[in-house]
Formats: structure tokens, sequence, C-alpha cells
């Protein structure tokens, strides 16, 4: 299967990457962006007899190195591709 | 008392630690290999500057895994001393033996100065031969740097006096223009709980010799060896 990985800082930590990229995108005349949030995307290949234990798997990866959870929030999405 | 210094890959200041305990404090100092357990008796256990693993995936993320972690953790919980400068900081709060976390400095810049620190409290094995306000006069070189806990946590840190340093300008008042990182409330180094784990940003290793513009941060290694001579006397 194959997964992807989305981190991004939590609501409300700031972002200065992403105020960076915003500030940039303005210049470059794109007044319209707002709320830029700069963050990880990962992709990786996981094998696992189901799509659920696939899952608590991704997930366990997320909270003990993927992500840090002071700091971010992650998403993923399994996809039986690989 | 014996010290050891953790020299993970990609660790860069692990040689400068090493040195200045030995040649400027005259310390008894090992050098310990990430990949290694942690085996003999210490009584400090230093987790040095750098960039460990490449500062890969995040800054301290992948170090915190290495072997010896395991050691430093059941040391740290049975009260050892563990210092971590720098990336050693970092490492040190991604294991969770310190609260928080140190991101991206807010000026996105990497940054290399002197920095005035104020001493915030002065009951730690760390900064216990230091005043409660006393300046110290040490380098910063960290391009992720920038404290931040979440509200409940910096209560707590309040409510326990956790917070050891803070970035002052030369007359000692935490200005926002004194804050090299946009670190919250000008923090540069915190303790846990039990005040035997201590983690800074400033790079006190640099700063033991006047030949190299300040000896203040041989202050806080030999406030070190006091409270483990002190630690001694009272084990008898």
């Amino acid at each position: 299967m194959r997964v992807r990985i989305f981190v991004l800082l939590k609501e409300g930590v700031l972002d200065p990457q992403g105020n960076a990229i915003e500030r940039s995108l303005h210049t470059l005349g794109y007044g319209e962006v707002q709320n830029v949030r700069a963050g990880k995307y990962l992709e990786l290949n996981v094998d696992a007899p189901s799509r659920a234990v696939a899952e608590l798997r991704v997930r366990e990866m997320c909270d003990k190195l993927l992500a840090n959870l002071v700091i971010e929030d992650y998403r993923f999405e399994i996809s039986s591709e690989s | 008392m014996r010290w050891g210094v953790i020299t993970f890959p990609g660790s860069c200041d692990d040689q400068d630690v090493f040195d200045s305990l030995k040649l400027e404090l005259r310390q008894k100092v090992k050098f310990l290999w990430h990949k290694d357990e942690l085996a003999g008796n210490y009584d400090c256990i230093v987790l040095p500057g750098g960039f460990s693993y490449g500062d890969y995936l995040r800054c301290g993320a992948m170090a915190r895994f290495s072997p010896i972690m395991q050691g430093v953790v059941k040391f740290a919980r049975s009260g050892g001393l563990v210092l971590g400068i720098c990336n050693g900081f970092q490492i040190l709060c991604e294991s969770g033996l310190l609260p928080g976390a140190l991101m991206r400095n807010a000026g996105l810049q990497f940054v290399c100065q002197p920095v005035y620190l104020r001493t915030e409290e002065t009951d730690t094995p760390f900064t216990g031969a230091l005043k409660k306000g006393q300046l110290l006069k040490m380098p910063i070189k960290h391009g992720e740097g920038c404290y931040y806990a979440d509200l409940q946590t910096l209560e707590r840190l309040h409510k326990n006096r956790q917070i050891l340093l803070r970035y002052v300008d030369a007359k000692g008042r935490p200005a926002a223009a004194a804050n090299p990182n946009g670190s919250w409330e000008n923090i540069a180094g915190i303790c846990n709980e039990k005040r035997n784990v201590f983690g800074l940003m400033p790079h006190p290793e640099v700063a033991c010799n006047r030949i190299l513009g300040s000896d203040d941060g041989a202050k806080i290694f030999t406030s070190i060896a006091a409270a483990c001579a002190d630690r001694a006397k009272s084990h008898g």
C-alpha cells in the first residue's frame, strides 16, 4: 500500500517560513493569497495485511517519529497502489 | 566527578565540550559513542551541539532514537545530571526529557553572535554558582532555536521556576530586540521539574576562556561540578 503523509504546524504556532512565502507571493502580485502554511510531505510503501493494520502502524510512526505533536499535526492517505 | 560527552553522527561541538572540561576546568571526561550503551559511572552526561543526523526530519528527531539515549533517559529518571547544549537541547525536547520544542528562528536566518543571558533561577545544579539576575555573555549559533511551548506548559514552567536563562540586552532587560530567534518570553534555557536536566541554546563550552571573549560559560560547568561535590559529600 502507498501512504501519503502530510505534516503541518498546528494552528496558532508561528510559521515564519509560511509567512515568508506569503510575502513573496504578494510581491509577485498574488495579492489574493492568505494564510500560507509550510509543512512536510512524505510518501512511503507499507506491507500490511489490511488497510486497518496499515493505518494503525502509520499512526504509530507519525506519533513516534514523523511528527512532533508539540508543534505539528498530521494526516495521511492510504491507497492500494504501490 | 566524571563527565560523559556523547558524539552523535553530525555532532560538531563534542570536541569543544571535551577540551573545555579537560583543559580549562581540569575535569575527568570521556567521549561516549551514540551506538554504545550508557555503561559506567557518570555524574553528568553532556549532549553537545551540532547537526545530529543532518538535522533531517526535525532537529534532534532521530538522535533521540540512538541506542545510547535509552540509557540517558534512564540516567535522567534516576536523578543523574544531563546537560543539552544547542542540538543537545533539541534532542532533550524531542525525547521528552524537557517540555516544549525548538523551531525555526523567527527571522529564518542562522544566527551566530554573542548574546547576553540573565540568570533567572539559581537553585539548580546547573546555575548554583551564579547569582539571581547575574548576566552571562556567551555565543549562540543556530538556525532552529525558537523555543515554543503551549500555554499550559508555559504555566507549568513558571510555577515550577524551570526557566533558568533568558536572552536580555546589555542592561539585563528581556527586550524584544534582545531576542535573537523569536523564543517565547526570551527563553534561552530551561530545566525539567526535577531540576536535573538542563537544556540551553547558547554555548557555554566556547565561553570558558577570556581569550575567546568570555569565560562566563565556565560558570555553568563549575556549578555542576560543585553540585556533584556536594552530592558526593552528602552521600558519604
